[in-house]
């Protein structure tokens, strides 16, 4: 059994009044892929994003509980959000990539980082084009717009961009969903490689796609997790009968 | 009875159209008018000659730097107060704030008062109160900046066209996709960072529009400058913050009312009329067109 | 594949995680908050300094308000040893209504001379301005002549109120009917095309300078309404109030425009399945509902006249009557403050009641605006979420 990297206890969120996620307690393992699966509105893109805090954005978000990574409580007030996410990056559903060139882009989190010397931007682009397997098809534009890339690739040069800060934790928010099958396939066997170096939490609505690329899956229905454990006994054997009823289609 | 109902209809219909129609003839009327009355005088000299026999023939050129100066400290001392309050409002007051709602309100008041008031306030203010205080303080007393100059009045003009600036950029950072700043964010980037590297320069065009929209408020409005700063005639161009200005709007205004002979100077009057007409005429195009620009790529 | 280059030396662990101060970003957001608040100061600053130069008015008989009023009188005349007889002839340094403005300003300011010099006249000088003041201005402000240049001068600013109304009246007369049939016309009917035509047309409207519609009106209508009419005085409060009208229809329009596309379509679909015609449907039902925002759009309109120099003081004529006959010359309080600030002494009589010209202006634009901020925007609000939600 791998280290837990990402526990939270009793996570509970409410958008003002309204709870969105319910108590929920889970343990992510280091160096692996889980994903979180349920209906929309299910609440999976919203605990996805309190594992880097970027619920804090909406004014009218509360929470309670714990979420601890390395054992350290996220949520505690004495912690500096900014390097929290320098650690926890994301990579989100709608590729965003700035209105900048791929160089630009790719190295926006160095930058902030500290680190302007041209010699250096350029190893660590070159590497972070190189380990989202897009260097090959952009290393000859690197100074062109960003926007002129297919979806795909705006998605692929988005991780590497989320690479170049080298975080130890990626949260995917339905990386794939506005992609292509090609696309997404490139995006699935980039998951894969990555999980050598990365922990990576991906929400997905994709089955096919959770069955593919996790270790572990969650699922969510109506702001509860209802059943967590190994992706295979998950999608073969699950304990709860909502779980079944999800995964063989019969709602959502 | 369908039948009568569907005349009352036409006639409706055909009475808002009426309307509209009556808005563009009278745009129409008012540009051919003043542009037919001066033509005859507009040339290359008349833009760039001094005024001659008491303003009765010559050029304008006095007036054109006048102004030029004036909607230039202007907007340096509008468009960053402006942007930056408008950073506020959209990038750090929470939504509905008391204090975001005062400020929107007092923006919103900024944007309705008269603006012979502004002129009151530069007096009062700016003249009599900073510019007295500070020939008080640093030049005993002697007199330099307490009386109506070029700065006063474009500080005075840059009050009047804060909430244009205000508006229009914020307008703009409101439409910088809320997924870039999600992207900033989640890289470990700091809100002012964010905002330094993705919303303001994501928001230039909005900036831009700002300043055109308020340098074209600032070249055509006239009460407030009437005491703080504009002059009806001087010999030479203004060299000093603390000098007297000519001003386009201000030299239509006083031709046609106070000049010795009206009637002789009335070609004059009218190609300067034409000159800040087209001027400003023009900004305001181009603001448009860039702003529904913008408008088309928020959307 | 490459290897990572090496980590900078983070680690992620309760250390590392530790807040940290960054000034930067204090900074920012102190300095940006900070200069948010400035709109507010303006308000403020504009009120007090506008209202506290027109105060000496209302405490003439107080010794303190005397003496700063005689300090500023005195730095006028500084340059002249003979202060006790300029301040008896004070009126021949006023200026006629038309006379020439003068070209630099430099001679209004005057130099000042040894402060001794003006010590030794301040007392008679309290005295005479003491008595004098006071009944040239409060006694007078309600009456029916505006005289504030004359050997006896009266500040009474009924002529004026009367003749802004007047204006005000007349240009809305104008401005509003067109203004919001033309916005009707734009939101409900006008084919998208034409759409956008008008909406910018009219926003280029609003950006013609008023100095513009001012010499407009002044050379081109006023002869044009003189054809028509065949009345005497060329410049009077029609030609005035219909220019005036130019530059309120752009704010009626726009206000307008917008309040009605806020209508949700859910109210006029439902008028128009129930068999309703296209202009049935706009003028009983997207008409009705837009009321509260058309309302904040005219009162924009009134304030925007209301406070408007340029247009009053080029086309009306400027004299100011108490008659209600439409094409009379009038003097709107805007245009008294433009025509006559610039050559009136600091610190006098006359100076005082202009700011506090200036001051009611002020409340009542504020006013118009508060008003159609808060009630009609509650309004609106109301009408359209209490409804549908």
């Amino acid at each position: 059994m791998k280290d837990i990297k990402i526990k939270t206890r009793d996570l509970t969120l409410y958008y003002g009044a309204n709870m969105a996620l319910n108590s929920i307690s889970l343990d992510i393992p280091e160096k692996e892929v889980t994903a979180f699966i349920g209906p929309s509105g299910c609440g999976k893109s919203t605990f996805l994003r309190t594992l880097n805090r970027m619920n804090d954005l909406i004014d009218s978000v509360r929470i309670t509980g714990e979420v601890l990574v390395d054992s350290v409580n996220i949520y505690d007030k004495q912690i500096d959000v900014v390097n929290l996410r320098k650690k926890v990056g994301m990579v989100f559903q709608k590729s965003n990539p700035f209105a900048k060139s791929i160089f630009e882009n790719v190295a926006y989190g160095p930058r902030i980082n500290g680190i302007n010397k041209k010699s250096d931007l350029e190893g660590i682009v070159e590497s972070s084009l190189q380990k989202a397997f897009i260097w090959e098809e952009v290393k000859d534009r690197l100074h062109d717009s960003a926007m002129g890339l297919s979806g795909g690739q705006q998605q692929r040069m988005c991780i590497a961009r989320t690479l170049a800060v080298e975080p130890e934790i990626i949260l995917m928010d339905e990386p794939a969903s506005a992609l292509d099958p090609i696309s997404t396939a490139k995006i699935e066997e980039l998951i894969f490689e990555l999980k050598k170096d990365y922990t990576i939490v991906i929400v997905t609505h994709n089955m096919q796609q959770a069955a593919r690329v996790s270790d572990l899956t969650a699922f969510f229905y109506l702001g509860e997790l209802i059943e967590f454990g190994k992706t295979r006994k998950i999608f073969t054997t699950p304990d709860k009968k909502h779980t079944e009823e999800y995964i063989t289609g019969r709602f959502g | 009875m369908r039948r009568q109902n569907a005349i009352t209809g036409g006639l409706f219909i055909g009475l808002t159209a009426f309307s509209a129609i009556l808005i563009i003839a009278v745009i129409i009327i008012l540009l051919v008018v003043i542009i037919n009355g001066g033509k005859g005088t507009f040339s290359w000299e008349f833009l760039t000659a001094f005024p001659e026999d008491g303003m009765m023939k010559g050029g304008i050129f006095p007036a054109i730097y006048g102004t030029v100066l004036l909607v230039l400290i202007m907007s340096i001392a509008a468009v960053p107060f402006g942007a930056i309050t408008a950073v506020y409002l959209t990038e750090y007051a929470r939504e509905n704030s008391i204090i975001a709602q005062s400020i929107r309100f007092a923006v919103r008041t900024l944007a309705t008062v008269p603006s012979i008031i502004f002129g009151l306030f530069g007096l009062g203010f700016f003249i009599k109160f900073v510019g007295t205080g500070m020939d008080d303080v640093f030049l005993g007393g002697q007199l330099k900046w307490g009386q109506p100059n070029i700065l006063w009045a474009s500080f005075t003009m840059a009050l009047l066209t804060l909430p244009v600036v205000i508006v229009s950029v914020e307008e703009a950072i409101r439409a910088v996709p809320r997924e870039l700043r999600e992207a900033s964010l989640a890289l470990g980037a700091t809100k002012w960072e964010t905002i330094k590297r993705i919303v303001i320069p994501g928001s230039r065009s909005g900036i831009m529009t700002g300043t055109i929209l308020a340098v074209s408020r600032g070249a055509g409005e006239v009460a407030p400058i009437l005491f703080t700063g504009a002059a009806y005639y001087l010999a030479t161009l203004p060299t000093s913050l603390s000098d007297q200005f000519m001003n386009l709007g201000y030299h239509i205004y006083i031709m046609a009312t106070q000049s010795a002979n009206v009637d002789e100077s009335l070609s004059i009057q009218f190609a300067t009329t034409m000159v800040l007409l087209l001027l400003t005429f023009t900004l305001n195009l181009a603001a448009v067109i860039i702003r529904s620009r913008l408008r088309r790529k928020a959307r | 594949m490459k290897e990572p280059i090496e980590k900078t030396g983070f680690v992620f662990s309760r250390e590392s995680l530790k807040k940290r101060f960054r000034l930067s970003e204090f900074l920012a957001e102190k300095i940006i908050t900070g200069v948010a608040f400035l709109s507010i100061t303006i308000i403020v600053l504009i009120f007090f300094f506008v209202f506290k130069e027109s105060l000496p008015i209302f405490a003439s008989t107080k010794k303190d308000a005397a003496k700063i009023e005689n300090v500023q009188q005195q730095e006028q005349y500084g340059g002249d040893t003979n202060v006790a007889t300029n301040a008896l002839g004070q009126e021949q340094y006023g200026l006629e209504p038309s006379g020439p403005v003068n070209a630099s300003g430099q001679e209004q300011y005057g130099v000042i001379e040894a402060d001794s010099l003006m010590m030794d006249h301040q007392v008679m000088v309290e005295d005479n301005r003491d008595h004098g003041s006071e009944k040239a201005t409060v006694k007078s402000l309600l009456g029916k002549k505006w005289l504030p240049v004359s050997d006896n001068p009266r500040y009474g600013l009924i002529p004026l109120f009367v003749g802004t109304l007047k204006i005000t009246l007349i240009a809305m007369l104008f401005a509003a009917p067109i203004a919001i049939l033309a916005a009707l016309f734009s939101a409900a009917f006008a084919p998208y095309w034409l759409r956008e035509i008008i909406k910018p047309a009219i926003e280029l409207l609003a950006g013609f300078p008023s100095v513009v519609i001012g010499f407009f009106a002044l050379m081109v209508m006023a002869s044009f309404f003189q054809d028509i009419f065949g009345y005497d005085g060329r410049l009077n409060a029609f030609v005035g109030g219909v220019a005036m009208a130019l530059a309120a229809i752009p704010i009626i329009f726009t206000i307008t425009e917008d309040a009605l596309t806020a209508v949700p379509r859910t109210y006029t679909e439902a008028s128009l399945a129930l068999g309703a015609s296209r202009w049935q449907t706009a003028l009983f039902v997207t008409l009705p509902a837009a009321t509260p925002g058309i309302f904040a759009a005219i009162l924009l309109g009134i304030g925007r006249v209301f406070g408007e120099t340029m247009i009053a003081l080029m086309a009306t004529g400027n004299a100011a009557l108490t008659s209600v006959n439409p094409f009379e010359s009038v003097r709107t309080l805007a245009a008294t403050i433009g025509a006559e600030m610039a050559e009136v002494v600091f610190g006098d009589t006359h100076y005082n009641v202009l700011f506090l010209i200036g001051s009611l202006l002020f409340i009542f634009t504020f006013s118009l605006n508060a008003l159609a901020e808060f009630y009609v925007k509650g309004k609106l609000v109301k009408r359209f979420q209490g409804k549908q939600s």
